[in-house]
């Protein structure tokens, strides 16, 4: 043995202690890991399928298309269309119209129902149809006389059988159903006068009250909510930017800039509800704008995105490599011209991912909105800008709350299928950041 | 002898194109460069040489002002470009920076086409009446950065397309399209393999015929291969500045000759 040898420490084959303990650990923290994104997965699974499990069904509603006959000893004794007297006919002088023609398209297709009365019969049609009715002879009193074939939405007693929420045997005990009223709907369904299309009125109609929930719809939900975004957008947006690339570019480093750095960042942490105050007491208390009205939501909003965009902007600004500004100073551009010609198109790209975000959340933000009253009934379509961002309307996450208080179960399934729609909103958005962001990633 | 010599020095300081007397930049509390006095010539190469942070890129930079954009950085002293004081408040920087062109260290072009990064300059400053002549100044600087025949028939790809080295001349070409009077080059080629520098090289000797040109470098076999003059740099303090041939065969500073020799830096 030659005295060079270095001594033999263990087999390499075989893991020493301290190996071994080490290998344990790194296995153990491997498994942690795994369960915590197993269990966030896990609640991502439960919430969704309960959403759509709840909602998806408020995409279909049960319609009634029925003949009715206008006679003109009812509407119109005088005979002469006039308007005026033709409006003093009001909605309960309608509602035994469509009582008739219930009759009529049961005697026309022989269905007899023992128990069932005429007006039980009438009462599987929404009460929302003598109005709709009384509109469209309204505006066509041609038609008095005659005969309209219209569809009716059925009523929600009636859409919630065929959805599961309404059996014969819970009719048995309700006042507001009957298990005769359920035969005949199952009678008409059968002859194809009730049917159940895909329910746009759900995200055209306005809002509804209790004793009509079948009507409601998301309309002035959606409507206000897309006010109230192009008044954040065009608010938020180029305050935002231009906040941004003062701070980033132009303003001298120093305790002042430094503290107006950290209140952004703070203020991007306040509560919503804050800032519902806040725009409760200014906007409307001190500036006099209306409740309810989109263009106060979206002031409010503006104050709250406000950070998001600033925070994001300005990162994106830093992320610029600063040769790049070397470059344009350097063949003679201004700060203006370096700043406005190379840095900012660099930064775009970050600038409308976090808008974009920014929007999403505000977009779902319901608090500061309950304060500032959009969380009254509206069931009037805001009129078209820029009248209608002082109009009263409603906002998606306010109308899901607003529903989730209300008594008939009808209105269960409609919040879950706002929230859907919501969700596809906020993901679609989301989705559009992900991909502006891929599309124009770093190219220096 | 010694006469000659401070005549010839004086005739040097009536052609000087810049002339920097008492110099001193301040970072903050440090003072980075010491009371320099320097006599840059036009049509000349002038080398500056030093070890790292010897204060040669930031005196570089008050040429044209760059170290404006450095909030805490101060300058004092007096800097004349054609007799004027760059740094009177009348002066705006802008039209300074464009008599005086830079070239850095990383190349820099703008993720634009190599059309748009030559056309930049010209068109912020009002060069061209009519699109041909924005095209002849474009291939003009094209020609003159010796990189025309690898890009004619590539002009609207991006110019962050290129390798290293034509990206180097692509900035130099940028940097010579608003017709500058100075060219200063801040380590031009550190960033290049030697068959691109050696191509900068070519280019710079090149542009010595139409303008001053001041380069940043730290390889002193650079600084003897490029320049007529060179200035060597030391914590802060020019040193030395002559003609490069007597800089590097004999010093008359220690210093200087440590540092050439290898024994610092």
């Amino acid at each position: 043995m030659s005295m060079g040898d270095t001594p033999r420490k263990g087999s390499l084959l075989e893991p020493d202690a301290r190996t071994r303990r080490r290998n344990a650990a790194e296995a153990r923290f491997h498994l942690y890991g795994l369960v915590a994104v197993c269990l966030g997965i896990l609640a991502l699974i439960v919430l969704l399928s309960s959403i759509l499990s709840n909602g998806l069904s408020s995409f279909r509603q049960a319609y009634v298309t029925l003949e009715v006959s206008l006679p003109e000893d009812r509407l119109d004794k005088s005979g002469v269309r006039d308007p005026e007297v033709l409006a003093k006919v009001s909605t309960f002088g309608y509602a035994p119209l469509i009582r008739d023609a219930v009759g009529a398209e049961m005697e026309r297709l022989g269905i007899q129902i023992e128990g069932l009365n005429e007006k039980d019969a009438g009462g599987i049609i929404s009460n929302n149809a003598p109005a709709r009715l009384r509109d469209h002879v309204l505006a066509n009193s041609d038609l008095i006389g005659g005969t309209v074939t219209m569809t009716f939405l059925a009523n929600g007693r009636i859409d919630g059988y065929f959805k599961g929420r309404v059996t014969m045997e819970s009719a048995e005990r309700d006042k507001n159903v009957s298990p005769e009223q359920l035969q005949l709907a199952d009678a008409l369904k059968e002859a194809g006068t009730l049917t159940r299309p895909f329910n746009w009125a759900f995200i055209t109609a306005g809002d509804a009250s209790e004793n009509r929930a079948e009507a409601s719809g998301l309309g002035v939900a959606i409507l206000g909510s897309l006010y109230m975004m192009i008044v954040v957008l065009v608010l938020a947006l180029p305050i935002g930017v231009a906040a941004s690339i003062y701070l980033e570019e132009f303003a001298p480093k120093n305790r002042i800039t430094d503290l107006i750095e950290v209140n952004i960042s703070n203020l991007a942490a306040v509560p919503s509800i804050v800032f519902g105050i806040l725009g409760l007491a200014i906007f409307i208390n001190f500036a006099g704008l209306p409740q309810s009205a989109p263009i106060v939501g979206g002031l409010v909003l503006t104050l709250m995105t406000l950070p998001t965009i600033i925070i994001s902007t300005r990162a994106s600004l830093k992320a610029v490599p600063p040769s790049i500004r070397d470059a344009a100073l350097g063949v003679g551009a201004s700060k203006m011209q370096a700043v406005l010609h190379h840095v900012l198109p660099l930064a775009a790209p970050g600038i409308l991912t976090g808008t974009i975000i920014g929007l999403a959340q505000a977009l779902g933000e319901t608090a500061p909105l309950l304060l500032i009253g959009m969380v009254a009934f509206v069931a009037e379509y805001p009129a078209a800008p820029p009248e209608g961002f002082f109009d009263p309307a409603s906002a998606l996450p306010v109308q899901i709350y607003n529903w989730t208080q209300r008594a008939d179960p009808a209105f269960v399934e409609r919040a879950s299928g706002a929230i859907i729609v919501l969700l596809v909103f906020l993901v679609s958005m989301n989705a559009l950041a992900i991909f502006l962001r891929r599309k124009f990633e770093r190219r220096w | 002898m010694l006469d000659t010599q401070a005549s010839e020095s004086t005739t040097e300081m009536t052609q000087a194109k810049i002339s920097a007397r008492n110099v001193q930049v301040f970072y903050g509390d440090n003072h980075a460069i010491k009371d320099v006095n320097v006599d840059i010539e036009d049509k000349t190469v002038t080398a500056f040489i030093g070890p790292s942070g010897c204060g040669k890129s930031t005196f570089l930079r008050c040429l044209n002002r760059m170290n404006d954009t450095i909030d805490i950085a101060r300058v004092e002293g007096e800097i004349t470009l054609d007799g004027e004081d760059i740094y009177d408040p009348k002066v705006d920087p802008v039209q300074l920076r464009a008599k005086v062109g830079m070239v850095f260290q990383k190349p820099n072009p703008f993720p634009k086409s190599i059309y748009d990064n030559i056309a930049y300059g010209p068109r912020i400053h009002g060069l061209a009446r009519s699109r041909a002549e924005l095209d002849e100044i474009v291939e003009n600087s094209l020609r003159r950065g010796a990189i025309w025949d690898e890009v004619k028939d590539r002009l609207h790809a991006p110019g962050t397309g290129l390798s290293g080295g034509q990206q180097q001349r692509l900035c130099i070409a940028r940097a010579i399209a608003t017709e500058p009077e100075v060219l200063l080059m801040d380590e031009p080629c550190s960033a290049l393999d030697p068959i691109a520098t050696a191509q900068v090289e070519e280019l710079i000797d090149e542009l010595r015929k139409n303008f001053s040109v001041v380069i940043v470098t730290h390889s002193m076999q650079q600084a003897a291969r490029v320049s007529q003059k060179t200035a060597f740099f030391h914590l802060g303090n020019l040193v030395e500045y002559g003609e490069t041939g007597q800089i590097f065969t004999n010093p008359r500073d220690s210093r200087t000759e440590s540092y050439i020799t290898g024994r610092i830096g």
